[in-house]
């Protein structure tokens, strides 16, 4: 049996194929938006992954420690370790800034893990794709790949040099930025104790204050400017719990013991996807529906211009009594085959295309596989059109003008 | 025989599906979830680790000298500056000892005042002994009264006591006057041992406190680093043990030293054990004290032992594992850690033995069904 649709198209089959691989463009970069929907919400996922923690001490009333800043002294750690249940609690450290590296820098979120090791103390990264975890106790990072640097590299936080010892794959915060871990002490460092200038100008105005510097009392002024540049702060303390007790249970009675605030992973995921990139999430996801329109419509208007194209065919066709469903089923064949392209296509471009993008993007089995769904629905639909248009054609067409 | 135009087509049409089809097959297989992960691969060897510990500390000095007044006054002169040497018992300043000098002088003048009392005393006490010698004679011969002679014996008692007070006074006086210049002494800075001047921190006309200092003076060859090693790592840490000094000024220029002692008090909130270390030989110049310094000690080497790097070492369950390749496919193989050493190595006690093949570095998180893809170095890692 001869096809009719398989003829067709050998017949303009240059047009063909270079109509599904524009189809194919279109169809690639609506799964292209629809992974950087699913890459923002794989960070925030990665973010609290990486952690390892099960539950998250904050300072209280606050959606610390990704969503809101927050503080806590750093030696909570040791009363929270006493509750039941906890079987691991260790102070953690994040905070987003410039990191440099010879003249240039870049936007990371350094995070001061406590120390220990991996597996053993909570906040540490569980895998590395090259070099070693940190084993001093002072001036080693381990890098995330995304941030650009390398082995070897020593790279400047605030005031001190580090050595990046490690690199780590998809540790990124919940915006994408780059993570690079380094010990607990420094990054307190970093993060409570001011810059140079800072601390001049703070001890010229302790100076300057009446009420600290008293002639009678001389090493007044010395320990008030000892005590202004203390760092025993951090923004939150990481908890694994012991095999059998319920995150619910733990969490609640560390609130209502330690009097701050505890989130469990559920809630933190809430946290992060819910609340922290909400808006952009569904900007994105608002973006990807109107894509998916569009694509439809563009779908749709590409079929039913084809089959306007070759509407005088048709007409030769009925003329020589060719059955209506005969070429109905060519000109769905026909559509199907063009999603089909279109779909192999998008999918080779975005997966090839991914990598480029400079946050992660996550294409899904699962999304390819409704997105095949949908465009084959799209062509099965526009043919629906094209086909009723096709089957109203006067046969007299074919002869006449 | 020709080919008809149709075969041609058929062919064109083939050659840009075949290739898309395979193309889009491996990019079903070959990326997302259901691509293989890239794995690198270590070998278990045996070596000798040579363990060390890291720290920081800052540059102390071991004898620091605060010297200042134990009066309140003002500063009259100071004759050092900073970074003046200065030897044991040089005088380095005086405070300003306002009615002090006048007051000496008081003393200087009761003193000659009880002196002249004092000789007064002994000329009426010589009189009135020889009037009582004389009246006991005449007495014995008869001449005069008893009554006389009691008088005489009495007056001389008197003369006794008069210059016995007139001798505890001149003492009195000449000790209230050592008193004021051993105060007038006192209000001289003097060093108590030979040294460096650190710290000036008054000028001649500040007032101040008792016990305040105004110069501080440190001994330059008693340099040594206040050094802190985090609780959790500083098992092994020895009085001894030999250490690379790193100052922070002079970059990767170790210097040699040794721990001198551990202390036997820790920091309880920083947790942190303290220990000082000295310079083998100090460096010259002198290290600013205060300085940042990094310290690693050398422990002793440890027997030799199957060793892997802490990249490899994965947890599962709250176990400690590697990933080991069987056939190459990888299991979870729980395995004991022993020591480290500060380049990444850990000692294996059990679970692997010498030549098994581990998992090192993976491109994402390793399960137990994974299908793995073993390279030379992760891409990524290396662009």
């Amino acid at each position: 049996m001869i096809s009719l649709a398989g003829r067709d198209i050998l017949h303009a089959w240059g047009k063909f194929v270079f109509t599904g691989v524009g189809l194919g463009l279109l169809i690639g970069v609506t799964l292209i938006m629809a992974g950087v929907y699913r890459g923002m919400v794989d960070d925030g996922k990665a973010l609290l992954d990486n952690s390892g923690a099960d539950l998250w001490v904050v300072q209280k009333d606050t959606l610390g420690p990704y969503a809101e800043s927050s503080s806590i002294n750093d030696d909570t750690y040791r009363s929270i370790l006493a509750m039941p249940g906890v079987a691991q609690a260790a102070n953690v450290t994040y905070l987003t800034m410039q990191v440099r590296k010879d003249g240039t820098d870049v936007r990371a979120m350094v995070v001061g893990i406590a120390p220990g090791g991996p597996g053993v103390t909570p906040g540490w990264p569980l895998y590395l794709v090259a070099g070693r975890q940190i084993t001093r106790s002072h001036y080693e990072a381990v890098a995330d790949v995304a941030s650009g640097f390398k082995l070897g590299d020593h790279i400047i936080i605030r005031r001190n040099h580090y050595t990046v010892v490690g690199l780590t794959r998809r540790m990124v915060s919940s915006s994408g930025d780059p993570m690079i871990f380094i010990p607990l002490k420094d990054a307190q460092q970093a993060q409570f104790l001011k810059d140079n200038d800072a601390i001049w100008q703070n001890r010229r105005r302790t100076r300057a204050n009446p009420a600290f510097d008293r002639p009678g009392t001389p090493g007044l002024l010395d320990a008030v400017i000892d005590s202004q540049s203390t760092n025993a702060y951090v923004n939150a303390v990481l908890v694994t719990l012991k095999p059998g007790h319920a995150p619910d249970e733990v969490a609640e009675a560390i609130q209502r013991w330690k009097r701050l605030t505890v989130h469990t992973r559920f809630q933190m995921e809430d946290i992060l996807i819910g609340k922290l990139i909400a808006t952009s999430a569904r900007q994105i996801a608002m973006f990807l529906v109107i894509l998916a329109i569009v694509s439809a419509a563009i779908v749709a208007f590409i079929i039913y211009s084809l089959t306007m194209d070759k509407i005088r065919e048709i007409a030769v066709l009925k003329l020589i009594g060719t059955r209506n469903q005969t070429i109905a089923s060519m000109l769905m064949q026909q559509a199907l085959a063009l999603g089909v392209i279109g779909f192999v296509v998008g999918k080779i471009t975005a997966t090839f295309a991914a990598p480029l993008f400079p946050k992660y993007v996550l294409l899904m089995p699962l999304d390819s596989i409704v997105g095949f769904l949908a465009v084959l629905i799209i062509c099965v639909m526009a043919s629906i059109v094209a086909i009723r248009m096709a089957l109203k054609v006067d046969p007299a067409e074919a002869v006449g003008g | 025989m020709k080919r008809s135009p149709l075969q041609g087509r058929i062919l064109a049409l083939l050659a840009i599906s075949i290739p898309l089809a395979a193309i889009f097959f491996y990019v079903g297989l070959r990326s997302g979830p259901l691509a293989p992960i890239a794995v690198t691969v270590a070998t278990v060897k045996t070596q000798k680790l040579a363990p060390a510990l890291f720290g920081i500390g800052t540059v102390e000095a071991r004898h620091t000298y605060r010297i200042g007044p134990t009066f309140a006054g003002r500063l009259k002169r100071l004759d050092v500056h900073v970074n003046d040497r200065v030897q044991a018992g040089q005088v380095l300043g005086e405070m300003d000892p306002v009615d002090l000098d006048d007051r000496i002088r008081s003393q200087d003048s009761a003193f000659r005042r009880s002196e002249a009392a004092l000789r007064e005393a002994t000329a009426r006490h010589a009189y009135t002994q020889t009037q009582a010698e004389r009246y006991k004679q005449l007495f014995a011969a008869r001449s005069t009264s008893e009554e006389t002679l009691f008088t005489r014996q009495y007056e001389l008692q008197i003369a006794e006591a008069a210059l016995m007070a007139a001798r505890e006074d001149v003492a009195r006086i000449r000790a209230d006057r050592e008193a004021l210049q051993a105060q007038r002494n006192s209000l001289r800075l003097i060093a108590p041992a030979d040294g460096v001047v650190v710290l000036r921190e008054a000028d001649p006309g500040t007032t101040l406190v008792a016990g305040q200092a105004v110069v501080e003076i440190i001994a330059p060859h008693s340099l040594w680093i206040n050094a802190r090693f985090d609780q959790i790592s500083a098992l092994g840490l020895a009085q001894e043990l030999p250490a690379q000094i790193v100052l922070r000024s002079r970059g990767e220029a170790a210097l040699p030293g040794r721990v001198l002692r551990v202390e036997p008090k820790a920091d309880a909130v920083t947790e942190e054990t303290l220990a000082k270390v000295i310079f083998d030989s100090i460096p010259l110049p002198l290290p600013p004290l205060g300085e940042l310094a990094e310290i690693t000690l050398a422990l002793d080497p440890l027997l030799e032992t199957p060793v892997l790097s802490n990249a490899a070492i994965r947890f599962e369950d709250g176990k400690a594992g590697v990933w080991k390749l069987i056939e190459g496919s990888p299991r979870f193989t729980p395995i004991k850690l022993g020591a480290s050493d500060l380049d990444g190595l850990v000692q294996v006690l059990e679970g692997l033995d010498i030549g098994d093949q581990v998992v090192l570095h993976s491109e994402s998180a390793l399960r137990a069904k994974s299908r793995i893809h073993v390279v030379d170095f992760i891409q990524k890692a290396q662009q």
